[in-house]
């Protein structure tokens, strides 16, 4: 009888068990990003996968602010807290380079996985270590670009576009340079609209990461800006410091100091949705990222904000955002992070990732005859990854851009020195990391 | 004559392992209580000291274990101490240490006095008043972040209140001139209650009977606070001055909270700076020298005040 009770109790747990646990070989994969919308969307797409797979998701996201420095970390110490990581476009040099991330050629080969699937730019960005060379250490996950949105229904009021065409002679519209989005940013600069004080822009002045060289950088390359006379020569004297790119630092500080709220010193992607949101601001800079959520939004979204590519002045460009996805070199489950990639690569899954807010580099996606109708800012993001232009992806990236932040706050927020002072002690930080590096 | 619990537990020990612990002498014994110690206190202290010395004075980066490490010599000394910019996180540091130990030694010294009149609620008071060193530096970075808000802070508005100045004109935290003193006055709204408290052990320990010689030889209240009150309180001052002035030299979070250094590198402290290079920049063999500079700048300087403090003690 004990042994009929013991046989059933055996018989019964082993059915609950194979009910109940995952299909044999499934693992806990661990993605690792950025805390922001995209994410949100990735978490959702991602139950897909789960189901497919039978493997389990955990998903790890930081804080904007702390991101890199947490990750960059992690990877440093050779960390299995992510087996797949959704790194910034400039840490592929150092991610290939300190062997922290997969390469992923052989796997791409083996599963009939094209690069030439993807948009050339986000390929040339997110995945390519040297830059350019068919060496892939990533997926292009998410296109990102810095973009501009504006009070849509404060542009189209006919009192405020009559005082704008009496106060500048032109017509209220959106910016079609870096001077004319200057002038509207003045114009509504301490104006009051609805009994409050608004302001011309929110801009990124942000200090501790990257956000004032992302901020600053839209309008160097669109004054023209570059890093090297030739690109891969190191060779930055009077391209870093070129008189356009002086000009564009300028243009920035005037903005900064000219068109943003009181105290607006230290602000990155939080504090300018914050501003947009709260009605402070006129218009204001940010990640296409977070574009569907501002559409979405129930107060400042719908008809009241429409979005524009960062405008011209010399040349037409945006500063890149945006993230590869890599399989992490000290994960254990490696062969489970790959299926991810496979599987994130489909078309159908890259068409319901832009459906759900994330942005696809996927050519299926946006060749898409219908792509440009999907969204308000579908054809504005379109037009921004074709001028996109990066900070450097060296391994030492992290170094080079304190440098770059230190030396653009100093000068737009701290008021020390001139710009041309300014980056020319750029100049020095950068040959100083480059002679290190051996690259100079 | 009763066996001694040594003798006891001699006893009751197998024959060899007794033999061998009655062979040892009380050095020995001594020597095998402390050994832990001072193996922990090698490998936790001195062994990373004697390391980061050999560091610096070289190229390594800890984010690139596999690149070869060379030998620079004194190269990074030579670069930290010629980089002026360096030397104006020292100066923004020596000018936070400055005010911050002033004001605080000023503000704690009269809190303390006053405190010491015994005032009816003056325990309730001694409550109130150490608060803020009860709290978190970090959360104290971040609340008053939103204090100095230009358009929605308390702090500016209490400046509007009593002086007419629109608050939304001056950022303090954002502004050149103003940042330094927004950390200093945060760092002593904090810390303040701390050499308070010190400065009230030190006047609490003050025997009335010198105060009432002093009132038979008729000396005036002014008198008696300049040749016994201050004197008789300045070892305890001192002492609160050396703790403060280590604290703050290597304040990190606090400032971190309410500027992040800046605007540009206006509040950029050594700490601040020292962190960026090496955990951000990953320059471990640069930033170890200048870890080795700080540490033999505040270890000199603690040497000399400990000295002078020693005297004062003695008189």
């Amino acid at each position: 009888m004990t042994t009929t009770k013991t046989l059933l109790g055996a018989t019964a747990l082993t059915a609950v068990a194979s009910l109940t646990a995952p299909a044999a070989g499934a693992e806990e994969l661990t993605l690792c990003w950025a805390a922001w919308d995209p994410a949100n969307a990735l978490v959702e797409l991602s139950k897909e996968f789960e189901e497919q797979s039978g493997n389990t998701m955990n998903f790890e996201f930081v804080p904007w602010p702390n991101f890199a420095d947490r990750m960059l970390n992690e990877l440093n110490s050779g960390g299995q807290l992510c087996d797949l990581l959704i790194g910034d476009s400039q840490w592929i040099g150092g991610g290939a380079e300190n062997g922290h991330y997969v390469q992923l050629n052989e796997f791409f080969d083996a599963e009939g996985i094209s690069m030439d699937d993807f948009a050339p730019a986000t390929v040339y960005a997110y995945s390519t270590w040297p830059k350019g060379s068919p060496n892939y250490y990533a997926l292009p996950a998410m296109g990102d670009a810095n973009g501009w949105f504006y009070r849509k229904d404060w542009f189209t009021d006919p009192e405020i576009m009559a005082a704008y065409t009496e106060e500048t002679g032109e017509e209220l519209r959106e910016p079609q340079s870096q001077r004319e989005l200057m002038q509207i940013a003045k114009f509504f600069q301490g104006r009051e609209i609805d009994g409050q004080t608004r302001y011309g822009a929110s801009i990124f002045t942000e200090r501790g990461s990257e956000g004032i060289t992302m901020g600053a950088t839209g309008a160097l390359y669109a004054f023209g800006f570059k890093y090297e006379n030739e690109p891969g020569s190191y060779d930055m004297e009077g391209a870093v410091n070129s008189a356009e790119a002086i000009e564009g630092l300028e243009f920035y500080k005037e903005l900064y100091e000219c068109c943003t709220p009181p105290g607006y010193t230290d602000s990155y992607m939080e504090q300018s949705l914050d501003a947009f949101k709260s009605g402070q601001v006129a218009m204001a800079m940010n990640w296409f990222a977070f574009f569907p959520g501002l559409h979405a939004d129930p107060d400042i979204g719908g008809d009241k904000i429409d979005f524009f590519v960062n405008p011209p002045q010399n040349v037409a460009a945006s500063t890149l955002g945006g993230q590869g996805i890599s399989v992490v070199a000290y994960s254990d489950k490696k062969d489970a992070a790959l299926d991810y990639i496979k599987w994130f690569a489909q078309p159908d899954v890259q068409a319901k990732w832009w459906a759900l807010g994330g942005y696809s580099a996927h050519n299926s996606v946006l060749n898409d005859p219908g792509f440009e109708a999907s969204a308000p800012f579908a054809g504005d993001f379109l037009v921004a990854m074709d001028g996109v232009q990066d900070f450097w992806q060296e391994p030492a990236y992290a170094e080079l851009l304190l440098a770059m932040q230190k030396r653009l706050h100093d000068y737009i927020v701290a008021d020390q020195g001139t710009a041309e002072e300014a980056l020319n002690k750029l100049i020095e930080d950068w040959q100083e990391t480059f002679e290190d590096e051996g690259k100079l | 004559m009763t066996d001694s619990p040594v003798d006891k537990l001699a006893r009751a020990t197998p024959q060899p392992v007794a033999r061998r612990v009655r062979g040892l002498s009380d050095r020995a014994i001594a020597w095998i209580f402390v050994a832990p110690t001072i193996f922990l206190l090698l490998a936790v202290n001195i062994f990373p000291l004697i390391w980061t010395i050999r560091l610096s004075f070289t190229n390594f980066r800890a984010n690139r274990p596999n690149r070869e490490v060379e030998w620079v010599g004194l190269r990074n000394y030579e670069r930290i101490l010629t980089d002026s910019d360096i030397w104006l996180t020292m100066q923004a540091t020596a000018h936070f240490l400055f005010w911050t130990i002033l004001l605080q030694v000023l503000i704690g010294f009269t809190i303390a006095w006053l405190i010491n009149r015994n005032f009816k609620g003056s325990a309730f008071w001694t409550t109130v008043i150490v608060l803020p060193m009860m709290l978190s530096p970090a959360v104290v970075g971040n609340f008053w972040t939103f204090l100095y808000q230009p358009q929605i802070g308390l702090f500016n508005y209490a400046v509007s209140f009593f002086t007419g100045v629109d608050p939304s004109s001056f950022s303090m935290i954002g502004s050149v001139n103003l940042a330094p003193w927004s950390i200093i006055i945060v760092d002593t709204w904090m810390w303040t209650p701390f050499v308070m408290l010190i400065c009230l052990a030190g006047l609490r320990s003050i025997p009335d009977s010198i105060y009432e010689a002093a009132e038979v030889d008729r000396a005036s209240p002014w008198r008696q606070f300049w040749t016994i009150t201050v004197p008789m309180v300045l070892p305890f001052l001192m002492l609160a001055v050396l703790f403060r002035g280590i604290e703050n030299f290597k304040m990190f979070d606090l400032v971190v909270q309410l500027t992040g250094g800046g605007p540009g590198s206006i509040t950029e402290l050594t700490s601040i700076n020292l962190k960026r290079e090496a955990f951000e920049k990953w320059r471990t063999g640069y930033a170890s020298a200048y870890a080795i500079i700080l540490f033999v700048t505040v270890f000199g300087l603690a040497s000399i005040y400990v000295k002078a403090l020693n005297k004062v003690k003695e008189r």
